[in-house]
């Protein structure tokens, strides 16, 4: 590995030792001699297995719910429906006043995607379990569903999500975040060429090899250990400390390795029901999901659908970029407006434009709600931005890094949403590539600085 | 439902447990012996996150039935450590940036003891068909081949 000390050389600080150097992971002794230990790596005598009865419509009205067969199966030793829990209804993030609250923890009145959990069946085995889970009697509406983001934003689309009024999130800013900078149509009019294209991609499952879950153990005095491989512990803390109503000091919340998140584990979903199941029944309780509710359950990262409307001139400034982003976020919130809004802050991309304006909206459909997934709200615009990027360069005739490096920010750039760049490096970064993969760039891009301010 | 004996040897000691005909060998290892170095990621035979050998095939716990275990020598990820002395997959998939999450790793290394006890000298291509029933999720796959492959070298200068 080579050090290249000759970038930001006056403000590089050479008594760090540690980059280039090899040190062995923390974990590695227990990971290779599989003593490390994961939640589920613990029993607990006594344990009671939690299955859920799932909606098999994407959008339905419960009519009625009979649990009397399953109470009956042998092995089965609690049944649970949403009168059960003692605050049906939760945001992940509304602790930091992404609201408004919009999903039930055990559905009430109607299902809004097809998998959404309707009824708890706790029992002596896994089998009994999946035995009384089959007895519950569900008798449903089906209603009609929207399972695209152009038929939801429709005018009479079906309302997804009655807490929302409208198919989508409500921002402080409207239907979408906004983020303005300059007169995006007055930089159009500047433009040489304008290129218009639409971006999509489709819902991601992270596929962790340990499965979403969670062991309560009562602990006496009404309170309960939690080992959950959550990757969201004071989340989980604070949310299932809400549902239940129960005092936080109650909860006590054991983490650890977790076998891949990559996101797909901060969703709070397993850990509240099961320590209620604890609660109302005096046992340990594992919830733990099988492979299939993990890929067709736990929630994938959205789909997304990006509209770039790009105005560039013939020597290769971009002068206007319009942005609308369409986020799927399924039938409920869960980490969705958070990453929309994200994604709005991240266009246009590490470069700077003088005329911006960027719509993002977060869309409600009855599909499986997404959430977080490394570099969620980010990653698909990215995708769009560099594709893009290579469509402009090849309009215009020019090489793409050059492209890039033209229009690339520089510290002290006014981004759109009114944050001025600070310790950019893309030009050198770029500079650097073109050098180590001889990619041919004229010299003239090799005297280009982030420290320069743009003419 | 009817209970079976059983008794197996499990990284050189003898078990002996009362099961319910049907258990799963991997739960009477990870339940009734807490020997948790197996994992249940799918229990549907697809991760490769249970493997382990008996007699020295490798087997996924998670579809075989404990009673067919009767009488056989069982090892596991578990008790690949002798004395505290690792085994030369363990150094180097330590070594070599092997593991990640963790939770495929003692899989992993089951499943390329089961190579090496076979073929000491592996090629690269051996090495892939040999972990290819096991899934990566963090897709560490290529330290992963690497790690057995400088494990299979290490053996053999050993033995020089």
């Amino acid at each position: 590995m080579e050090l290249r000390k000759t970038y930001f050389a006056d403000e590089r600080r050479d008594d760090l030792k540690e980059i280039g150097q090899s040190r062995p992971r923390s974990d590695a002794f227990g990971h290779v001699t599989a003593r490390t230990a994961f939640f589920a790596d613990r029993t607990f005598p006594g344990t009671l297995h939690l299955k859920m009865v799932r909606s098999p419509h994407h959008h339905a009205r419960i009519r009625a719910i009979d649990t009397s067969e399953a109470e009956r199966h042998p092995g089965v030793v609690r049944v649970l429906t949403a009168k059960d829990v003692p605050h049906n209804l939760y945001t992940v993030l509304s602790l930091i006043q992404v609201g408004p609250e919009d999903e039930h923890v055990l559905a009430e009145e109607k299902v809004r995607w097809k998998g959404e959990a309707v009824v708890a069946v706790l029992a002596e085995t896994p089998r009994a379990a999946f035995e009384g889970v089959a007895k519950v009697r569900i008798d449903y509406e089906p209603l009609p569903a929207v399972l695209d983001m152009e038929a939801a934003l429709a005018p009479g689309a079906p309302l997804v999500n009655e807490r929302h009024g409208g198919n989508y999130y409500h921002y402080d800013s409207g239907s979408s975040r906004k983020v303005r900078l300059g007169d995006v149509e007055d930089g159009f009019r500047q433009a040489d060429h304008i290129l218009e294209q639409t971006y999509a991609s489709a819902p991601i499952e992270h596929a962790p090899t340990e499965t979403t879950g969670c062991i309560v153990v009562p602990e006496g005095n009404e309170r309960f250990t939690c080992y959950t491989n959550t990757q969201a512990m004071f989340f989980t803390l604070d949310n299932a400390s809400i549902i239940l109503q129960m005092p936080g000091h109650k909860l006590h919340m054991v983490g650890g390795t977790v076998g891949g998140g990559f996101g797909g584990k901060v969703d709070v979903i397993v850990e509240p029901i099961a320590i209620l199941g604890s609660k109302l029944t005096g046992r340990p309780v594992s919830f733990i999901y099988g492979r299939e509710e993990e890929m067709q359950i736990s929630s994938p990262r959205a789909a997304e659908r990006i509209v770039l409307k790009d105005g560039v001139t013939r020597d290769g400034r971009i002068v206007a970029r319009q942005v609308h982003c369409y986020v799927d976020a399924g039938a409920y919130s869960r980490h969705s407006p958070y990453g929309t809004q994200k994604g709005a802050a991240h266009f246009p991309g590490p470069y700077t434009i003088p005329n911006v304006s960027i719509d993002s909206f977060c869309v409600y459909t009855n599909r499986t709600p997404s959430s977080a997934m490394r570099g969620f709200g980010v990653t698909i615009g990215d995708f769009a931005l560099e594709v893009q990027m290579d469509k402009l360069a090849r309009l215009i005739g020019m090489d793409p890094i050059e492209f890039r490096l033209i229009n690339a920010y520089r510290d002290g750039d006014l981004k759109a949403h009114r944050q001025p760049t600070e310790g950019a490096a893309l030009i050198e970064c770029m500079q650097e590539a073109s050098r180590v993969t001889n990619w041919p760039i004229a010299d003239r891009f090799f005297e280009l600085s982030s420290r320069t301010r743009r003419d | 439902m009817a209970k079976v004996a059983i008794r197996f040897l499990l990284n050189g000691s003898e078990k002996a447990e009362f099961v319910e005909s049907g258990t799963t060998l991997l739960d009477v290892l990870r339940e009734k012996l807490a020997d948790f170095s197996p994992k249940g990621g799918c229990l549907q035979g697809t991760c490769g996150a249970c493997s382990v050998l008996v007699d020295g095939e490798i087997r996924l716990a998670c579809l075989t039935l404990a009673e067919t275990c009767e009488g056989c020598t069982i090892e596991t990820a578990g008790g690949l450590a002798k004395d505290g002395v690792l085994h030369p997959l363990q150094i180097a998939f330590a070594d070599g940036f092997a593991t990640q999450c963790g939770f495929c790793t003692g899989g992993m290394i089951v499943a390329s003891k089961a190579l090496l006890d076979r073929n000491p000298a592996p090629s690269r291509e051996d090495v892939i068909e040999a972990i290819s029933g096991n899934v990566c999720r963090c897709t560490g796959y290529e330290p992963i081949i690497g790690a057995v492959l400088a494990a299979a070298r290490a053996n053999s200068t050993n033995k020089a």
